[in-house]
Parts: structure tokens; C-alpha cells; sequence
């Protein structure tokens, strides 16, 4: 259809084309009531820059929020739960706004009490997307703020997730230790200088002074910021087990203890200055590893999901019930666009349940009463009542989520592999300078063998890896593939199938594909259909309203809606009847190629729409890319109308299987694990939660980040889909870069030790090589991993 | 010869200084969120027409609890 001739007007509050109606109030146009209201609340309190800082600030406000959808917020307990402080006059809470995005948000979100004066303080952090209020309640209560929150385009996401835990405290500790080593090792290097330097005869009492300064500078580094280190190889030595920090912190200590010696007995200025960098450098790796995406969330399970309360039907009252407190046999009442928290049978009502997110089917799907509704879909309609079948945490959905609780077994990384050979050979080494050394020289067997292990630390080895991981990591984020640790990089590499979830991951959402086949519709009588269309609030009319919205306008008569079978009404003096085959022509057919929906007029069938999901530009191009390296399997929740399409683009090798429920999907990754594969899970909804978890390297595909994504090891934009080849090439040449700096290390490992196994290796000839050997791992794996990334074209 | 072990402490002791401010600007959360205080500063505090200027003086003062 051509779309080009036709100009598209923005909403002046959110930017969404104008389609089904255009709005206008002092000169300004707006798509819906919603977004209208929002300005006009707005205008009132004169807070119109919101609009000048930028353009179309807003988030589209069609979907309206129910007048009493925040009245549990009046109930106490509730209450409780999330306000974090009150004292006689203030109240303090955080909510999570996801609609926070640029600076107008900011600025209208911290100028609150223009609207509401009994708001004592509102503050942004823009990274949480979080808003703390501080308000006074003697004014005004939490469910008349979160109300505000709403008019003005900022509905509160209060979710059971809110209930049940606190956020976790973020972890700075391992900050705190990278300051003081820093600022030990810092003062270490300076107070060093004139030992490296040599002092003269009559300046040897100043020497002493250095030694005894370094000595105390030395010990906070030994004691507080080295405490990772000690614990996590206290951790690995417990389950028997030598991890990579074993040696370093036995390197550290030993350096300690040698240096110590050495300033007490005024024999040498020890290394003080060398294992304060060496744990500096090491905490500086760690951090970046450790860097983590605050905004994203790998860990959400189902309570992020589901509503905090619903309304409980109780002797013709509705009553605001928390989660938890749903008791089997109580009757809840659901209204449009929410979700349905617990199994229950479908009392009153029509129910048209939007399933898509368990089971990955995207058109609705009509329930009469009397049938069982499963947790997870979403109400799309008026509103129905459920008598609920099982508590919360026994539903079919959460079950599913509580199942296979036990941890991916921890996956031993190549790197500590390496390092326990490393090990054994630098004490076999060790061992053999202390033997041959005893025979000639007894007194300087302790020094060779100290010696020894303080150059053979395999600090160069962890810091090749975690500076590598920390910027693979960064490399990849820029790229908006955000990965939860440096371990999921491994996985990926080593992963040798892929598993596609196709609604949602391989088709986008946003889109779909509408093709018309039948006798030839006028664009006249197509504007007419789509005016129709427009009446209804089912997502097909929404789509058939939305694509033909342009040619032009016309009056709808005697609307009639069937819910569930289509709608009618009289245009222009003739009948249009669009709506299911049976609806329309009053047989029964069997509809296999996606939904169609039929249209008549005037009684007369015409032809019928069929609505497809769109694929993602290029996504063929990209499996057919990976099919070369990969084993590919297609798993869908839908039916099977799609699998000659994909067939025929992606040829006979790819494993295509539908009617896949989420529990299908975690056993076929199951079976694929049992056959020896490593598996990576791309998938998006709730139904893909399960295989995520149990795969290998579980991604997440999500249209923008502040969108909700099931427990994942990695979050993709879904516009990235099409570059997922070169990241899995990416995380390869991660493995290559830690090996070649490995052997770079060794190399200084061969000539400091070599030096040290015939025990001549000066302090100066050590100070110097320690941090030279470190920088230099450090410059190489900076520079390979980001020349990667420019071969591979990422930024 | 005093004169520098009396120098050395003086710049240790700054050096410290400068470390507790760090760990102060770390534990006080300054770097949780580093988009918004550089856009809150651009915004001009716009004395309205209709709201009274006693409410804009109590604004953005409170941190967190």
C-alpha cells in the first residue's frame, strides 16, 4: 500500500503518529484523550517547559489506567511494605518509573510540588529509573501521589517483587579496597625512588625512615583491600580445589613476610612497592569485570511480573487484596490489560486472554465461562471474574518458573585450568631451587624460593583475563549486548547449537504483516473497513484500523461488536460485517495460515486479511550466517502456519518444531545438553524463562531495554539480532587474547625466574619488572581486544 | 634532615585527605547516578506566576533517608 502520499501528523505530547484520531487544543495536536489530559494537567500549573527541554517528552497515554486502579495503596500493610521511612509529618518512598527517558522527565518528575504542594521533595535517579518522594501525610497519601504520577503520563510499576524482598545493596566495598590500594601503592612507588636510586653513606638513617613507612603503608593493603582475594581462595581450598587466587594470595603473603624479614633485619627494602601494585592492578581488573548494568536486571522471576494486589469480590464489595493473601475459593475481579496473577475458573464475563507472553502466541484467545485460566495471560476486554483454583505460588506459571531451582552447575573457567598447572610447576620449581640451593648455599635457599614465588605470581594471568572479560564486556554493551558476567562470554564461546524462539524474537512485535486476498476493494470501501475497524478495541481491528487509517474518513452506523467473533456496522448505507469465517459467512472453516479475518459487504463475502507477524530485517540472512558454524533449531509456541516460510528461507537443516509449551522448550535444551551440545537460548517472553535458565548462555531479546526480560545471562536489543554473529565471534577472540597475553606472561615469568633460580635477581631488577610486565599485559589486552572489535565492525 | 620526614607526612596526610573524601564521595552515593545532576543543573529555577515562592524554596534539598 502506498504511504508515501500521505502525511503523518505527531502527537505534541508523545510523537506517536496521529492515526485513529486527531485532537486539537491551542493549536497543538494529540493522538488520544490520554495524552490531552496530560497537557492540560500540565498547562494548569504552568509546567509547559516540560515541552521546551524536548521535543515530545511524553509516553503514549492510549491505554488508560482504571480510575481506582491504586486504591490497595490506602491499605496499611501495603503501605508498610513500601514506604521506606515515616516519622509524624513525612513519608518517604521510591517508585519505579519505567517511562523515565530524557531530561524532560527529570525536570517535571523534581518539580512535583508545583503540582501538588503537600510534596515536600522529589528526586530522579535517572540510572534506576527511580523517583524518592518525600511527601507530607497529613496532606495528601501514597495513592493520591502514585495518582498524580499517573495524570501526568508516570504510572508507578509496583509489582509482588516489591513486596517480597529488598533491593540488594550495591557493592562497594571492592571500591573502597581499589582506594586505599591505590593510595597505598601511590605513596609506596614515591617512598621508593631513593632506594631505587641509591642513597648515599651519611643518608642510610634516611633509608630506614622510607623502609618503616613503607612498611605501614604496606599493611592496609595486606589486610583490607587483599580480602577478596584471601576469601576467594579460602572459598576454593575448602571444596579442595586450587582457584586461580590461591597462588596470588599466597604470593601476596609471601611478599609480605619476605619484605618484612628484609626491613627488619635492614638487609634490602623488601617489595612493598611491588605487591601494592600487583593487588592494585588486580582490584582495577575485578571492578571492571564486575561492572554490572544497574539499570538491567538478570534476575527477575515471575513477582516482577505480577500486580502487587487485586480486587477481591467479597459480599458484593470490592476489596483490595495483596498477592500473598488470595485464598483458594475467593472471587477476584480483572479488568482490561491486566494480568491474570493466579489458575482460577472464568466466572462471569467474556475473557479474550492475550497469551502471548506464556505461550508465545500472539492472537488472543476466547474463553467462555467456565473454563480454566491459567496465570500469566493478559485480560484484553471488559471485565471478568475469576473463582480462584490455586494459591500464587502454586500456579501452572510459577511453578514453572520454581522448577529446576538447582544452579547450572559451575562451570570450571579455562583460566583456572591454566592456572593450576602454572601452580604445580612454579612448587615443583620452588621445591627443586630450595633442594639444589640447601647443598651449596643454606642461607640463601628461603631467599630463592621466596623469590620465586613472588615472580612466578600468576597475577599477569588473572589480569589478562579480567582485564580482557572487563572489555569485552564494555566493547559489547556499546553494542547494546549487555552480558551479566565475564563467565557468559565463555559460555557463548564455547557454545556450538542455537535455539531461536520465534514469536517475538525472530518477528517483531511492533509490526505486523497485513496482505488482502479476494475480490478487489476500492480505497474507498478500504478507508470504510478501516473505520469500521477503528470502533473496536481487538487487536486485529487495531492493526486493519491502523494500516488504512489514511484514506480518508467516513461515519460508522449501528456498531455492533461480538467479542470474540467480529464487529458490524452500517457505512456509507452499506453493511460491512468484518470478523472470523464464521462470523462472516456462517460456516465453520478451518483456518491454518495464521488469523485471518473476513470481510463482507452488504452480505457479500468479498475476500479476507490475512495478518502475519513480521520477521526482523535481515534475520534470515543472519541464521543462514550462523547455520554455517552452528546447529539451529526453531522453537514456537505458535502454529505450524509459518513453517513452510521458514523452510523455504533457512533450507532443510534448520530443526523447526511448534506447539511448543514452555515446558517443551526446556526439555528440548535438555536433550540437546544431554547429546554432549552447548546451547545458546534466544527467546523474550515468559514462556522462553524456563529453557533460558537451563541453557548454556540464556539471552534475552528485548525491544528496549527498559522493557521487562525473564532471568537471563545477557540482554540483545532486538535491532542488534542481525549482528549476533560477529558478538558470538567476538566473545572467540576473547579466549585467544587471554591465551596470547598468557604466553607474553610467561615469557617475563622464563627471565625473572631464570634470574631468580640463580639468586641474583636485585630488588631494583624485580621493582622494575613486576609493574612493567603488568602494564605491558594490561596495553595488550586493551589494544587485541578492541582491534577485534574494529575487524569485527563494532563500535 | 627533619625538615623531610616532616615534609613526607605533610604529603602523606593530604594524600589521606584525599582518599576519605573518595571513600566519603563513594558512600554517599555520588556516583549511583551519574546522568541527572549534570541535566538538573541546567534547568533555571522559573519562579512560576501561579504557585507561591515558598514552595520553590523548600525544593531538592532533602536527600535520601
Amino acid at each position: 500500500m502506498d504511504l508515501s502520499s500521505h502525511t503523518t501528523v505527531k502527537c505534541y505530547h508523545c510523537g506517536d503518529e496521529c492515526i485513529t484520531e486527531q485532537i486539537q487544543l491551542a493549536g497543538k495536536t494529540f493522538c488520544c484523550q490520554g495524552c490531552k489530559t496530560v497537557y492540560q494537567v500540565l498547562n494548569q500549573s504552568d509546567l509547559c517547559d516540560y515541552y521546551e527541554l524536548n521535543q515530545n517528552p511524553g509516553t503514549s497515554q492510549r491505554i488508560t489506567v482504571r480510575q481506582d486502579k491504586f486504591s490497595f495503596l490506602d491499605d496499611d500493610k501495603i503501605q508498610q511494605q513500601l514506604i521506606s521511612f515515616r516519622n509524624d509529618e513525612q513519608t518517604h518512598v521510591t517508585f519505579y518509573l519505567p517511562q523515565i527517558h530524557c531530561s524532560s522527565c527529570l525536570w517535571l518528575l523534581e518539580n512535583l510540588h508545583r503540582l501538588n504542594a503537600a510534596v515536600v521533595s522529589s528526586r530522579v535517579n535517572f540510572t534506576s529509573k527511580e523517583v524518592a518522594i518525600v511527601f507530607n501525610h497529613r496532606a495528601t497519601s501514597l495513592r493520591s501521589i502514585a495518582e498524580l504520577l499517573t495524570s501526568i503520563g508516570y504510572e508507578p510499576y509496583i509489582s509482588l517483587q516489591n513486596l517480597q524482598q529488598a533491593k540488594p545493596r550495591i557493592q562497594r566495598s571492592l571500591i573502597y579496597q581499589l582506594g586505599v590500594a591505590g593510595f597505598c601503592f601511590a605513596n609506596i612507588m614515591l617512598m621508593s625512588f631513593p632506594e631505587y636510586l641509591g642513597l648515599d653513606g651519611i643518608e642510610k638513617e634516611m633509608q630506614s625512615t622510607f623502609r618503616y613507612f613503607n612498611l605501614i603503608l604496606s599493611l592496609p593493603v595486606l589486610l583490607y583491600s587483599s580480602l577478596p582475594f584471601y576469601q576467594s581462595a579460602w572459598g576454593s581450598l575448602k571444596h579442595n580445589f586450587l582457584n586461580i587466587d590461591a597462588p596470588i594470595a599466597l604470593a601476596i603473603i609471601m611478599t609480605f613476610g619476605r619484605s618484612l624479614y628484609e626491613v627488619l633485619t635492614n638487609t634490602g627494602g623488601g617489595y612493598f612497592d611491588s605487591m601494592s601494585g600487583i593487588v592494585f592492578f588486580m582490584l582495577v581488573g575485578r571492578v571492571l569485570q564486575e561492572k554490572t548494568y544497574q539499570q538491567l536486571s538478570f534476575e527477575r522471576d515471575y513477582t516482577s511480573y505480577f500486580p502487587i494486589a487485586v480486587t477481591v469480590l467479597k459480599n458484593e464489595e470490592e476489596i483490595p487484596t495483596a498477592l500473598p493473601d488470595i485464598k483458594v475459593g475467593d472471587t477476584i475481579l480483572l479488568h482490561n490489560e491486566e494480568l491474570i496473577p493466579v489458575d482460577g475458573l472464568l466466572t462471569r464475563g467474556k475473557a479474550l486472554i492475550d497469551y502471548s507472553f506464556v505461550t508465545g502466541e500472539s492472537i488472543p484467545v476466547l474463553k467462555e465461562m467456565g473454563e480454566l485460566l491459567y496465570a500469566g495471560g493478559k485480560q484484553t476486554g471488559g471485565n471478568i471474574e475469576l473463582l480462584v483454583m490455586k494459591e500464587v505460588a502454586q500456579s501452572y506459571l510459577t511453578s514453572l518458573w520454581n522448577k529446576d531451582e538447582k544452579q547450572k552447575p559451575q562451570q570450571v573457567s579455562f583460566v583456572n585450568t591454566l592456572s593450576r598447572y602454572f601452580t604445580w610447576i612454579v612448587f615443583a620449581l620452588a621445591a627443586a631451587g630450595a633442594l639444589y640451593w640447601s647443598f651449596y648455599d643454606g642461607g640463601r635457599a628461603w631467599n630463592v624460593v621466596t623469590t620465586i614465588l613472588i615472580v612466578a605470581c600468576p597475577c599477569a594471568l588473572l589480569l589478562s583475563n579480567s582485564f580482557t572479560n572487563g572489555n569485552v564486556l564494555r566493547i559489547l554493551g556499546n553494542n547494546k549486548f549487555y552480558l551479566r558476567n565475564a563467565q557468559a562470554i565463555e559460555e557463548m564461546a564455547n557454545a556450538d547449537h542455537i535455539v531461536f524462539d520465534k514469536t517475538g524474537t525472530l518477528t517483531t512485535t511492533e509490526e505486523q504483516d497485513i496482505r488482502y486476498s479476494g475480490k478487489h476493494l476500492s480505497t474507498e470501501l478500504t478507508g470504510q473497513i478501516a473505520a469500521l475497524a477503528a470502533q473496536s478495541t481487538h487487536p486485529l481491528s487495531k492493526l486493519l484500523a491502523k494500516q488504512a487509517a489514511h484514506y480518508g474518513k467516513y461515519n460508522v452506523q449501528q456498531f455492533h461488536e461480538l467479542t470474540g467473533k467480529g464487529i458490524s456496522g452500517i457505512v456509507d448505507q452499506q453493511i460491512i460485517a468484518i470478523g472470523s469465517a464464521e462470523f462472516v459467512t456462517g460456516r465453520v472453516t478451518r483456518q491454518i495460515n495464521g488469523s485471518s479475518v473476513y470481510v463482507s459487504v452488504d452480505g457479500e463475502l468479498m475476500g479476507f486479511y490475512t495478518i502475519r507477524n513480521h520477521y526482523r530485517p535481515a534475520i534470515f540472512k543472519q541464521i543462514l550466517q550462523l547455520k554455517k558454524n552452528y546447529g539451529i533449531s526453531i522453537l514456537s509456541g505458535d502454529n505450524e502456519s509459518e513453517r513452510s516460510i521458514l523452510q523455504k528461507e533457512l533450507g532443510d537443516d534448520v530443526q523447526l518444531h511448534f506447539y511448543q509449551k514452555p515446558e517443551d522448550k526446556l526439555r528440548y535444551i535438555k536433550r540437546l545438553q544431554e547429546n554432549g551440545h552447548k546451547v545458546i537460548m534466544i527467546g523474550d517472553g515468559l514462556n522462553d524463562a524456563g529453557a533460558l535458565k537451563q541453557s548454556d548462555a540464556g539471552i534475552a531479546v528485548t525491544e528496549s531495554t527498559n522493557n521487562f526480560t525473564p532471568a537471563s545471562d545477557g540482554i540483545l536489543e532486538a535491532d542488534k539480532l542481525r549482528r549476533l554473529s560477529s558478538y558470538l565471534l567476538f566473545t572467540k577472540a576473547n579466549k585467544k587474547v587471554v591465551i596470547a597475553s598468557f604466553v607474553l606472561s610467561i615469557l617475563y615469568n622464563i627471565v625473572g625466574l631464570s634470574f631468580a633460580l640463580q639468586g641474583i635477581l636485585s630488588p631494583l631488577v624485580a621493582a622494575i619488572l613486576m609493574p612493567s610486565s603488568s602494564i605491558s599485559i594490561i596495553l595488550l589486552t586493551f589494544g587485541a581486544s578492541s582491534l577485534y572489535a574494529r575487524r569485527l565492525h563494532l563500535n | 634532615m627533619s625538615v623531610i620526614i616532616l615534609l613526607l607526612i605533610a604529603s602523606v596526610s593530604v594524600a589521606a585527605l584525599f582518599l576519605g573524601a573518595f571513600l566519603w564521595s563513594v558512600k554517599s552515593g555520588q556516583y549511583d547516578d551519574e546522568t541527572s545532576p549534570p541535566l538538573r543543573i541546567l534547568f533555571d529555577d522559573k519562579p512560576s506566576s501561579k504557585t507561591t515562592t515558598k514552595t520553590t524554596s523548600v525544593e531538592k534539598t532533602n536527600s535520601k533517608p
